[in-house]
């Protein structure tokens, strides 16, 4: 049976990653939520968390907590993607697609200008 | 949905609304016997034998936020396409088992997909939960439990960057040993 990577390898990653933490100011997590009902899931939810996944991984972004919901009554707009940034208020995306997600981590999460097209209206 | 992989997902998120703090799922490809099985079992809060019986209904749901729950029926009605079936065994306050075989080789089985894909989804999007991921194609056998992960980090987020990466790379390393052919060494006589 394989074994994983050694668990070594990843408290190293932990120690390195704390050694960074302390020098960033703390300016608290930003939250990124996907929600992933039967609906967002048929919709291609999987593929929009995919691509934050792998954008947090490949441009190294810190801070970042991603999240996710179940079904929250907006069907006609799946997928959809949460920004919670602190002290803001929630800002809700709709129909967000791979590459719309990946803007909206750049320009909202990363840059803190909300991308006021592809938000939905309250 | 095209993959089996996004009805596991979508399974798996019935297990995350019922409260389970643990889930394991399951896949055994058999070659020999021709059979591919799939189980999702959870610690959740489970159902009653009245609920139980009615959960294939696509006119049933626990949900509030909308009358219509589809993620069972749809995945029974894909297995029973080709030759497989589909049970579900629950049990108020222990939890849920979702078990599905196909027959491997039926040419209407739909792939199994970006597994690794759904399972990190999974992982990701909700670290409180303890996932276990068991994978067997014959004799070779991948398992992922990610308690000794989170231990190791210590409240450290699983999406920090660099641990994303190694929780990525373990899981689709070990998905692709699966499925490497043993490579055969041609000896000569000469």
């Amino acid at each position: 049976m394989p074994t994983l990577k050694s668990l070594e390898d990843l408290k190293q990653i932990r120690e390195e990653a704390l050694k960074k933490q302390q020098l960033r100011e703390n300016s608290g997590k930003k939250e990124v939520i996907v929600g992933m009902g039967t609906v967002g899931i048929a919709a291609g939810a999987r593929e929009t968390l995919k691509a934050i996944l792998d954008m947090i991984e490949r441009e190294n972004l810190k801070d970042i907590i991603v999240r996710q919901t179940g079904n929250i009554g907006l069907d006609s707009f799946e997928p959809i993607v949460q920004v919670v940034l602190p002290n803001e208020e929630k800002v809700t995306y709709g129909n967000v697609k791979p590459d719309m997600a990946r803007r909206i981590l750049e320009e909202h999460v990363v840059g803190g200008e909300i991308v006021q097209e592809y938000q939905i209206e309250k | 949905m095209r993959e089996i992989a996004l009805h596991i997902l979508d399974i798996a998120e019935n297990s995350i609304s019922a409260g389970a703090d643990q889930v394991k799922i399951q896949i055994n490809e058999d070659l020999t016997e021709d059979l591919l099985q799939i189980k999702i079992s959870d610690n959740g809060k489970g159902m009653d034998a009245e609920t139980l019986e009615k959960i294939t209904d696509p006119f049933i749901t626990s949900r509030t936020t909308r009358k219509v729950g589809l993620g069972i029926p749809f995945f029974k009605a894909a297995a029973e396409a080709c030759d497989g079936c589909f049970s579900i065994q629950s049990q108020p306050g222990l939890g849920t088992d979702v078990s599905v075989y196909f027959k491997h080789s039926h040419i209407d089985r739909m792939p199994l997909g970006n597994i690794a894909s759904t399972f990190l989804s999974l992982l990701l999007g909700t670290p409180d939960i303890h996932w276990i991921y068991e994978h067997n194609v014959n004799e070779k056998y991948f398992v992922f439990d990610d308690q000794p992960i989170k231990e190791a980090l210590d409240g450290l987020p699983l999406t920090e960057p660099a641990v994303l990466k190694y929780i990525r790379e373990s899981f689709e390393e070990g998905i692709d040993m699966l499925y490497e052919t043993d490579s055969i060494t041609l000896e000569s006589t000469n």
